[in-house]
């Protein structure tokens, strides 16, 4: 098996994402010897591919908005299930994080009058994502990017972290492979930042890249730490359904929020259909004044099209079950009807939503200024993940911390969008700071070679077997059960099956083996991806089956309603002495007064 | 529409390569890059290939498609010649890795010498600035760059005669203009641009803008006006002139 090369930190980012660049730059700015290690190449990571925006109440486009709208928004959108610690938080820092960037190098598009534009998002009051065209994504992770190489930060790229080292209770490092010659790395360090983002890979149908294989939470549960939420996994309603090898493939909100409409194929707007009481008062109930709100009309109230995100994906589900689909199964959305109605016509289409015009040419010969897209769901983001303390970011085990799509709190049942990016800069930053203030006060651990040969002998255990088993099939047939059996719509019996089929998959993947030899193989790095995959999918299963409710994302045949005996508690995910997977529910944190006021007065 | 195609794709390390044939059935609207997956599953589960996005999102996926510098997951198999085979390529600007994954990091490295941003003091007292629509717009154009570094690999100073030492390449350039243009950026970049980053030995043949999949006119926006401000600042001794004196009045 030969050796591996040891490196030594205050604290290392795994991670380089728009949490991980921005939690290793506030730490290597806090004068600690920092690492960020990462799957891909830098600027590479998933926040590249987001499109729409990034909330913050700053106001620019609509006065009233402030915080405090925000965080009842995301509360809202949350269904309450959020750590409002967090949801406080992120509402009150957003604005400061974003105009940060700014000073970075990052160009968001303006107001007339000179200020960071901002555009409509669904579950968002006001016009609050600032935003580059459809690239916002791109924006945001090269301009941290760009910053973070001139600080002192050490970089490991096409380095993948495979398991926690710890010291007693505490974290120590953690073991890692480059992808290039599949050498060994020992990252030995006080306090570490899991930033690997989420795991839609343990789907089908996924807008999702082959890194969404849950490492981080997988790593977090075998290390001990809690994991929660899980059953909140929320499936985009707008993904690309032809040609079929681009399904899965976002189509941002933001063509809703410039005035895109859904319609089945009898062209009806049946998002008009039915709307969810929480949401009514702020809904439009005619097309024009939906259309109104999204050409920036602050008197009209905003079409069915941007209620939250659980509720269009399963309406879009409804109408393809109900046999009033688009030819490819899924619905239509039509952006280029606002043509007539906008100065510019199908000019300013094409400025405001570049990305997807350009997308839809090239991978579906479909003008989106001319014809209607044909849309559906596709697995877009976990909300749940590693559970956090929300003033911190530090997780049960001491010295490791979480932050991003990584760590649960923040959005509770449902995200909203706009809302990850912001999350990223808040957390990362928190989770930065807090782990350089945490190694700061304490010494390094200790790692332990037994620990560390095991984990290496693990890793290559699938060269030495000769097998039938081939970790693509394993991933793939893993994908299409948790798709069938734990996707929008659940069913006791359904998510029961899912577990004993896991259970048998994870069974054939420890007898995977992978021919070839160390040096960048993809088919080796496939089969180790395979434990954070079965991992994570086993807790989604697992604490689904115990909600017995719908509730945000999480959807129940068997329990169609909310249930106001499960509304209090969140559900946790935690490795048992007996190495089995062990879930309990804990009641929330009761809401600070200020902040139930809050939440009362924007009910009105 | 389904057919067995054959794809004729580069195996090996630095030091050995190959083309080998694979042969795999094609469907309705697939990418070149749903091919080379497809192939690792079924025949060649060591083929090493990089990808993110598939979307042309993330400038992971590059690679020259029968020879043409392309991003595989952008390129759909109905707009090639499938009687034939296809033959994709690593990039051959930059060192070979492994079958279709190049060493990119030079990139990374040349970057890193190039002045970071240096903003001007903020026009608000919450510490954010006022800026034209009309003036972000020349650098948000660079700013769609998404690093698939096409531009590299065909920009003949750097495939042809290998100046990695003393030429920045086209994507630097666009990166440099950006800050440039950057309307509240005070930072000079003119010195290294002339100097280490080599911007003379571009001859503007443009080939750099043909490839890019972002659409970026890389030469005529980018790199002649960073030209012509290298020339107005170094060459040209009424202008010089007049800066000295404007900078001591101010
Ligand atoms: C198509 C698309 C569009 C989106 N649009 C929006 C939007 O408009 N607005 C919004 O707010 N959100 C949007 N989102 C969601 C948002 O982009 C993501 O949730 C967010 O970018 C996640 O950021 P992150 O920093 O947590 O992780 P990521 O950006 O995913 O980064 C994860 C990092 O972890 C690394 N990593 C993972 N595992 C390991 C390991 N084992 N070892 C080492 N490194 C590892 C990866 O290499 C990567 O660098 C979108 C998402 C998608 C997919
Ligand atoms: S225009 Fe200049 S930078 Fe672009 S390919 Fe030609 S020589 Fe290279
Ligand atoms: S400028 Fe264009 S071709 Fe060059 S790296 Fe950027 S996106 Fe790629
Ligand atoms: S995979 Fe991202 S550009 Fe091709």
């Amino acid at each position: 098996m030969g050796d591996w090369d040891t490196f030594d930190y205050d604290v290392i980012v795994i991670g380089a994402g728009g949490a991980g660049l921005r939690a290793a730059i506030e730490s290597a700015e806090r004068g600690c010897k920092t690492a960020l290690v990462c799957k891909s190449l830098l600027g590479k990571a998933h926040t590249v591919m987001a499109e729409g925006g990034c909330a913050a109440a700053i106001g620019n486009v609509d006065e009233r908005d402030n915080w405090q709208t925000h965080f009842a928004d995301t509360m809202r959108g949350g269904q309450y299930l959020n750590n409002w610690r967090m949801a406080e938080h992120h509402a009150k820092e957003a604005p400061d994080r974003v105009r940060e960037l700014e000073s970075w190098g990052a160009l968001f598009d303006r107001t007339k009058d000179g200020r960071i534009m901002q555009r409509n998002f669904g579950g968002h009051k006001y016009p609050r994502l600032a935003h580059v065209g459809d690239r916002t994504g791109l924006e945001m992770i090269r301009t941290l990017q760009d910053h973070a190489i001139h600080q002192t930060i050490e970089v490991h790229m096409e380095v993948t972290c495979l398991k926690l080292l710890k010291d007693g209770e505490r974290v120590s490092g953690v073991v890692a492979y480059e992808r290039e010659r599949g050498r060994f790395r020992v990252f030995k360090g006080k306090a570490i930042v899991l930033a690997t983002g989420g795991f839609g890979r343990a789907f089908r149908i996924t807008s999702n890249s082959w890194e969404y294989t849950g490492d981080g939470q997988s790593m977090a549960y075998h290390a001990g730490a809690e994991l929660k939420d899980m059953e909140f996994v929320q499936f985009h309603p707008t993904g690309m359904v032809w040609p079929p090898s681009v399904r899965g493939i976002l189509v941002t909100e933001g063509v809703r929020g410039e005035g895109g409409v859904l319609r089945n194929s009898e062209g009806k707007r049946f998002m008009f259909d039915d709307i969810p009481p929480l949401y009514k008062h702020q809904t439009a109930d005619n097309e024009e004044e939906g259309f109104r709100y999204t050409q920036g009309d602050k008197e009209a109230r905003r079409p069915p099209e941007l209620l939250t995100r659980d509720h269009v994906a399963r309406k879009i589900m409804k109408e393809v079950r109900e046999g009033r689909a688009s030819p490819h199964g899924g619905v239509f959305l039509d952006i280029a009807w606002i043509k007539d109605r906008v100065p510019g016509g199908a000019e300013h289409i094409k400025k405001k939503l570049p990305a997807m015009h350009h997308q839809f040419k090239e991978l579906a010969e479909v003008d989106i200024t001319e014809v209607p897209m044909e849309v559906g769901p596709t697995t877009h983001y976990a909300m749940g993940g590693v559970s956090v303390d929300g003033d911190t970011q530090m997780t049960n085990v001491p010295g490791l911390f979480a932050a991003g799509e990584v760590a649960a709190g923040l959005h509770g049942a449902n995200r909203l969008g706009g809302n990850s990016l912001s999350d990223l800069l808040v957390f990362g930053r928190l989770a930065g700071e807090h782990a350089a203030k945490f190694a700061g006060e304490t010494s390094s651990g200790s790692v332990d070679e037994a620990d560390i040969k095991q984990a290496f002998a693990d890793a290559l255990a699938p060269f030495e077997r000769e097998s039938e088993e081939n970790a693509y099939m394993i991933q793939k047939e893993l994908q299409g059960k948790m798709q069938d059996l734990v996707g929008i719509v659940r069913k006791e019996d359904e998510m029961k099956e899912a577990i004993a089929v896991i259970d048998q998959l994870q069974g054939r993947s420890a007898k995977v083996g992978v021919d070839g030899n160390r040096d960048y193989n993809n088919g080796w790095h496939t089969a180790l991806d395979l434990l954070n995959l079965m991992t994570v999918s086993e807790a989604v299963a697992r604490s689904a089956l115990d909600r017995k409710e719908s509730r945000g994302a999480h959807f129940r045949d068997d329990f169609p309603q909310k249930e106001e005996a499960e509304a209090n508690h969140n559900t946790y995910i935690k490795k048992g002495p007996d190495g089995e997977m062990q879930l309990s529910r804990k009641e929330k944190e009761p809401l600070r007064d200020e902040l139930e006021k809050i939440i009362a007065e924007e009910q009105k | 529409m389904s057919k067995t195609v054959t794809f004729r794709i580069t195996r090996g390390t630095g030091e050995k390569t190959e083309l080998v044939d694979y042969q795999t059935e094609v469907g309705e609207g697939m990418v070149v890059l749903d091919a080379v997956h497809q192939i690792q599953a079924e025949s060649a589960p060591d083929l090493a290939v990089r990808w993110n996005c598939k979307a042309g999102k993330c400038g992971s996926c590059s690679a020259e498609v029968n020879g043409m510098p392309r991003l595989m997951c952008m390129t759909r198999l109905g707009e090639i010649n499938l009687d034939e085979p296809v033959t994709i390529e690593p990039m051959r600007t930059f060192p070979l890795i492994k079958d279709l994954v190049t060493d990119v990091s030079w990139n990374y490295e040349v970057k890193k010498r190039i002045k970071k941003m240096k903003p001007r003091k903020p026009d608000n007292e919450d510490g954010s600035w006022l800026m034209d629509q009309e003036d972000v717009e020349r650098p948000q154009e660079f700013r769609k760059c998404i690093e698939c570094f096409l531009c590299q690999n065909v920009c003949h100073v750097l495939r042809d005669h290998k100046l990695h030492a003393e030429f920045a390449g086209p994507r630097h350039f666009v990166y440099a203009a950006q800050l440039e243009m950057n309307p509240i950026d005070t930072a000079d970049r003119l010195e290294d641009l002339k100097g280490p980053d080599g911007i003379g030995y571009c001859n503007i043949t443009k080939c750099c803008t043909k490839v890019c999949p972002e659409h970026i006119t890389i030469t005529d926006n980018a790199i002649i006006p960073l030209k012509e401000r290298v020339v107005d600042k170094f060459y040209d001794p009424i202008g010089k002139l007049f800066r000295v004196f404007s900078s001591r009045d101010s």
